[in-house]
C-alpha cells in the first residue's frame, strides 16, 4: 500500500506542492539528507512533464503521485493519462536519455518535446533506479532511492 | 518561495539577479524578463543565480532560450553560480559546455572571452 498518494490538477503551480510533499515523506522514510535535493528535483521534473502532457493534450484528469516506503527503499511513481502513440519502454542506468554524447538535448524556451527530453535527461542523470514507460493509457515514471534504517542496534 | 527578479546595468552588461525557485510555474516570469531585456537592446546579460534555491529543466530551457536570443545579436549570456546543487544540474545536462559560469558578478562583468 502506498504511504502517501497525491492527486493534483494538472497546473504548474501545484508541482511545487508535490515536490514538498515528496521530500517530506522521503525524509521520514529515511532517505539520506544529502539525496533529498535529488528526490525533490526528480519528482518535480516528473510532475512538470506530466502537467505539460495533460495541458498540451487537453486532459482534465489529475496527475497522480504515489510515494511508497518499503523496508529498504523509498519509491515514487508519477503517472499521467496522456496516450502515447508509440509505446515506449526503457530503463536507464544514469546516463542522459537518447543523447549520443551525454549532452542533453538543448531545449529552448518554446517548450515542447525538447523540454520534455531535457526533463527526462535530468531524471536519468540524477536517479540510478528509474524506469520510464508509456502506452495508450498513459505514462509512468518509477524512481526509487535506498533508505537508511531508522535505528541501528550494535 | 516565489521568484524574485531585479536588474542592474554595469558598464555594457545587464545583471539580472534571480532569487527563489525557478520551476515550471515561475520560469515564464524569467523568460519574460529576458525577452524584454533583449527587445530593449540589452545583448550582454549576466544572470546571477546565487539567490536561487531551486532550478529545474524548465528553468534551463529559459536560460538556453535567452542565450539563443542574445547570440542572434552577437551578445552573451553569462551565469554566476557557486551552489553545488545548482551546478550539478548544469553538469548532468551538459550545459556547462554551453554557458560560461562565473564565481562572482564582478568576474562575469569583466569577462570578455
Amino acid at each position: 500500500m502506498a504511504t502517501v498518494e497525491l492527486l493534483f490538477s494538472a497546473l504548474p503551480e501545484h508541482v511545487r506542492t508535490a515536490r514538498l510533499v515528496a521530500a517530506a515523506v522521503a525524509r521520514r522514510a529515511g532517505v539520506d539528507e544529502a539525496v533529498l535535493d535529488e528526490v525533490r528535483l526528480a519528482v518535480g521534473e516528473a510532475c512538470s512533464r506530466a502537467v505539460g502532457l495533460h495541458v498540451s493534450q487537453g486532459i482534465s484528469s489529475p496527475v497522480r503521485v504515489v510515494l511508497t516506503e518499503d523496508e529498504k527503499k523509498f519509491s515514487i511513481e508519477v503517472a499521467d493519462d496522456a496516450p502515447h502513440a508509440t509505446p515506449v519502454a526503457m530503463a536507464t542506468t544514469g546516463s542522459a536519455v537518447g543523447t549520443p554524447a551525454g549532452t542533453a538535448p538543448v531545449a529552448d524556451d518554446a517548450g515542447g518535446d525538447s523540454e520534455d527530453d531535457m526533463g527526462l535527461a535530468v531524471i536519468s542523470g540524477l536517479v540510478d533506479d528509474v524506469e520510464v514507460s508509456a502506452g495508450e493509457a498513459g505514462g509512468l515514471i518509477r524512481m526509487s532511492w535506498p533508505t537508511i534504517p531508522a535505528s541501528v542496534t550494535p | 518561495m516565489d521568484l524574485s527578479l531585479s536588474t542592474e546595468t554595469v558598464g555594457d552588461r545587464t545583471v539580472v539577479r534571480v532569487g527563489g525557485e525557478i520551476d515550471v510555474y515561475t520560469a515564464p516570469k524569467l523568460r519574460e524578463q529576458l525577452v524584454e531585456l533583449v527587445n530593449d537592446g540589452n545583448y550582454h546579460l549576466v544572470v546571477d543565480m546565487e539567490g536561487v534555491d531551486f532550478l529545474d529543466s524548465t528553468g534551463l530551457g529559459v536560460l538556453v532560450g535567452g542565450l539563443k536570443r542574445v547570440r542572434a545579436h552577437e551578445g552573451s549570456l553569462r551565469l554566476v553560480c557557486n551552489q553545488e546543487r545548482i551546478l550539478k544540474i548544469f553538469r548532468i545536462t551538459g550545459l556547462t559546455k554551453v554557458f560560461p559560469i562565473h564565481t562572482s558578478v564582478e568576474d562575469a562583468v569583466q569577462a570578455t572571452d
